[in-house]
């Protein structure tokens, strides 16, 4: 009974996103303001709806019932109850539901904040998140649906993939989802902007704070699932350009260039037609991400199970929904009244030149994960494309982009001097310098030169990034969020900048035969392999073993790596040991048992790997800080000022 | 009409992904395809006292189906195994993958047996030979005993026939 009221609520969803879809868009060209008022209540409605339906499905899980298919795939009455109710996104069907709870979470969301928006465009704008939701409805529904029923049910669930049973799971894909699905906001708002020609700075400032939301959750759920990759998958690497980390990837860097973008539009009345397209394509690339992951058309270690009809749907939906929107921005015409632009040396110029190689570096992420999909297209052959390539074309991007981001933060808008920034450039570059090179003469006189690179750039934004802020702080006597906001995640960048540099650079890595009771020594550390001993979990059983580790006068940790072999079958899973540290991991896993008494084992140390979590985080956290919330009372009562009288000349004329 | 250029871009995109979804990137050829069926001697699942040499259907060709009680997808490709038994038109054996005799005899009772054999491997030392990554999983031997092609997941017609006409194609070649 349970299932059939969460299918049904998903019917009842679906006719409404269809009223949702349709009414508020027809009442806006009408100009009939009844009709558009209705796309607040209708989107209200829809988000209860699919809340209901997902809820059901949640009960499902947690009682395994075995006549929904569903919770048969994914789920086993041994499975502990947390696993169980993260096992309904566990797979295709009931993330699919996750999404598009998700995307009218959103929209309701929009609904609590639509005051100040004209009603025709925040008409729109409902609408069209309503058509997204309508086509996520209509796949669910015809081809994933997960309330489908086996009867007679069978003995026993066939248990969640051992790889997602994890923590790391539990919260990765609803952050990453809440940043992916996050960008139909942008989308939304761009569309009707374009719609209703109004592509302007207060169009800008009403997208700012729902584009630094999701991209503050798309950059949470990219790091959770890096920080995933690390310990679960067993090879101690954090990022393996895998096409569906590129798919999440890439509308994070996309939406890194709207962001900056967008103040451009806001403040200067510029960048209009850049500004839309990026809010396209963004979301866009959300949308082929979910293509990618879910259609098959690639192999990856995330890929869900696939059908072709999935495929074909996604692809319809992606060519109306994408290839429509960019239709309306090819025939947009902008208001002939453009503000000229600044000189060459301004803060327009840098965030236009960021914009473009934020752009390039997306386009080498999507030609290398799209490469072996389009030889085998051509006919040419299958081919992979791996990490070499990706770190051959990405890195050189990322240095250029550290230069701006020192030098563009400091610039004046409009019109700047080259003798004035470089006067404010001096002490900061001074500072990085002398730190840089003194950090990389007391590590080691063999480091490479790769890593006095990344630290000069990285140390640069961090001393550029606080000179700004502290005479930003000098000159108008109090914080300003937006400002704060930016420089905390400049930081968090730089920080991440740090971490990938050092770890890549002097991480150490040995393969070793050890048999129990033997001590090794490895990076300055003592590893003792004190024994290994049969466990047993709920659901596995598995092998651990135990090792001690010292350095030279202290007792560091006591590691206890695995390999975990599931009832339900399948490869061995690696459960790394890993004894976590701001400065180094320590990090062993467990490879083949050779004897009764030895072990191939591997150990890793990691400097400095946390940083590269670390900066993520405070990318997010400075995003959040941006919206400003608890911010001076008296700027925003301005800027709502200044917003009404832009309001007030745009209905006069 | 520099504003057409994304559209433009897009296009070309998305008929790149159409033709994408035609191909099976999964297809890719498994280090066993083209190799001999690894021969190894197992216990018959039915008749226990009775052992078999994995190489003893030499001369004809036939479906290898690496399926256990435990997994709900063999339930899901089990009625096609069934239909094609009754057609007699290849035989089909099975691996039974770590699996409890008890309740690998149970599932068949219950389900219905479309194995000319089967061969029982509760340690799956013999999938693990065979690279079996996920069950299910079928193998399809030609009458040389070589592993012409392999299906990962639940089968369906479409990929039945195709893997049948594999066999076919490299049997008439090697005729």
């Amino acid at each position: 009974m349970i299932p059939e009221i969460g299918h049904y609520a998903l019917v009842l969803a679906l006719s409404v996103a269809a009223l949702q879809a349709a009414v508020p868009m027809i009442g806006a060209r009408m100009g009939a303001d009844n009709l558009m008022m209705l796309a607040k209540p209708l989107a209200r409605a829809q988000f209860l709806l699919i809340a209901t339906s997902f809820i059901t499905l949640i009960i499902s899980f947690v009682l395994t019932d075995l006549t929904v298919s569903y919770v048969v795939a994914n789920s086993n009455s041994t499975l502990p109850l947390f696993y169980r109710i993260s096992a309904v996104w566990g797979a295709h069907e009931g993330s699919l539901l996750l999404w598009v709870l998700i995307l009218s979470a959103w929209t309701f969301a929009l609904t609590l904040f639509d005051k100040p928006l004209p009603l025709k465009l925040n008409a729109d704008i409902i609408g069209i998140l309503g058509i997204i939701s309508f086509g996520f409805l209509l796949f669910t529904l015809f081809t994933s649906n997960p309330f489908d029923r086996v009867i007679p049910p069978p003995q026993s669930g066939r248990d969640l993939n051992p790889l997602l049973q994890d923590f790391g799971l539990i919260v990765h894909p609803p952050m990453l989802y809440m940043g992916y699905v996050g960008f139909a906001v942008p989308f939304a708002f761009a569309v009707a902007g374009l719609l209703n020609n109004q592509i302007n700075s207060a169009w800008a400032k009403w997208v700012r704070p729902w584009t630094l939301i999701a991209w503050a959750f798309l950059g949470l759920g990219i790091a959770l699932g890096s920080w995933w990759a690390y310990y679960e998958l067993g090879w101690g690497g954090w990022w393996f350009w895998d096409p569906v980390e590129n798919a999440s990837f890439m509308p994070w860097l996309l939406g890194t260039a709207l962001i900056h973008s967008i103040v451009v539009t806001q403040k200067k009345a510029i960048f209009k037609h850049w500004t839309v397209l990026l809010a396209i394509v963004t979301f866009g690339l959300s949308l082929v991400g979910t293509f990618l992951v879910r259609s098959g058309v690639l192999t990856s270690v995330h890929a869900f199970a696939t059908d072709p009809a999935r495929g074909v749907f996604i692809l319809m939906f992606l060519a109306i929904v994408i290839g429509g929107a960019l239709l309306v921005f090819t025939f947009y015409k902008p208001d002939a009244a453009q503000e000229p632009h600044g000189s060459v040396l301004s803060r327009e110029s840098f965030l236009l030149t960021n914009s473009v190689l934020l752009s390039v570096a997306t386009a080498t992420v999507l030609l290398g994960t799209l490469y072996p999909l389009m030889i085998d297209a051509l006919g040419l052959g299958k081919i992979s494309v791996g990490a070499p390539y990706f770190n051959t074309v990405f890195i050189p991007l990322m240095a250029p982009l550290l230069i701006l981001i020192g030098l563009g933060q400091r610039a004046f808008w409009t019109n700047d001097s080259f003798r004035r920034l470089s006067d404010a450039a001096k002490y900061p570059l001074l500072a990085t310098m002398i730190l840089a090179l003194g950090t990389w003469g007391m590590i080691d006189d063999t480091s490479p030169i790769m890593a006095l690179f990344g630290l000069v750039l990285a140390l640069w934004v961090i001393f550029s990034t606080l000179a700004g802020q502290i005479r930003h702080y000098r000159s108008s006597k109090k914080l300003i969020t937006p400002y704060l906001g930016q420089s905390i995640s400049h930081i968090g960048f730089a920080i991440t900048v740090i971490g990938i540099t050092l770890v890549s650079s002097y991480g150490l890595e040995k393969h070793l035969r050890m048999s129990e009771g033997e001590t090794t020594t490895f990076g300055g550390y003592k590893f003792r392999f004190a024994g290994a001993s049969a466990i047993s979990g709920p659901n596995y059983n598995g092998t651990e073993a135990i090792f001690l580790v010292h350095s030279e006068n202290k007792f560091e940790a006591r590691l206890a790596p695995q390999k975990r072999n599931y009832h339900s079958g399948g490869q061995t899973m690696t459960e790394a040991g890993i004894s976590p540290g701001l400065t180094r991991d320590i990090y062993i896993a467990l490879g083949e048992k050779i004897n009764d008494t030895d072990w191939s084992v591997r150990l890793n140390i990691k400097p400095f790997v946390r940083l590269i979590w670390l900066g993520a985080i405070l990318m997010a956290f400075g995003a959040i800080t941006a919206l400003g919330f608890g911010n001076a009372t008296k700027t925003s009562h301005q800027s709502q000022k200044s917003n009404q009288t832009n309001t007030t000349t745009k209905i006069s004329e | 009409m520099r504003q057409l250029i994304p559209f433009s871009i897009f296009i070309i995109l998305i008929i790149f992904f159409a033709i994408g979804l035609t191909k099976d990137p999964r297809l890719i050829p498994s280090p066993l395809v083209g190799e001999p069926l690894p021969v190894r001697q197992l216990d018959e699942l039915r008749t226990a006292e009775t052992t078999l040499l994995t190489s003893n259907l030499i001369g004809s060709s036939f479906i290898l189906n690496v399926w256990a009680s435990w997994c709900a997808a063999c339930l899901e490709e089990h009625h096609l195994l069934m239909e094609l038994a009754t057609q007699d038109a290849i035989p089909i054996v099975g691996l039974n993958y770590k699996d409890t005799r008890q309740d690998a005899l149970k599932w068949l009772y219950k389900n219905g047996d479309p194995y000319l054999q089967t061969w029982f491997d509760p340690t799956g030392e013999f999938g693990m030979e065979l690279g079996v990554y996920g069950v299910p999983e079928t193998f399809f031997v030609d009458r040389t005993g070589t592993i012409r092609h392999k299906h990962i997941g639940p089968l369906d017609r479409i990929n039945i026939a195709k893997a049948i006409d594999i066999l076919n194609a490299e049997q008439n070649s090697s005729l």
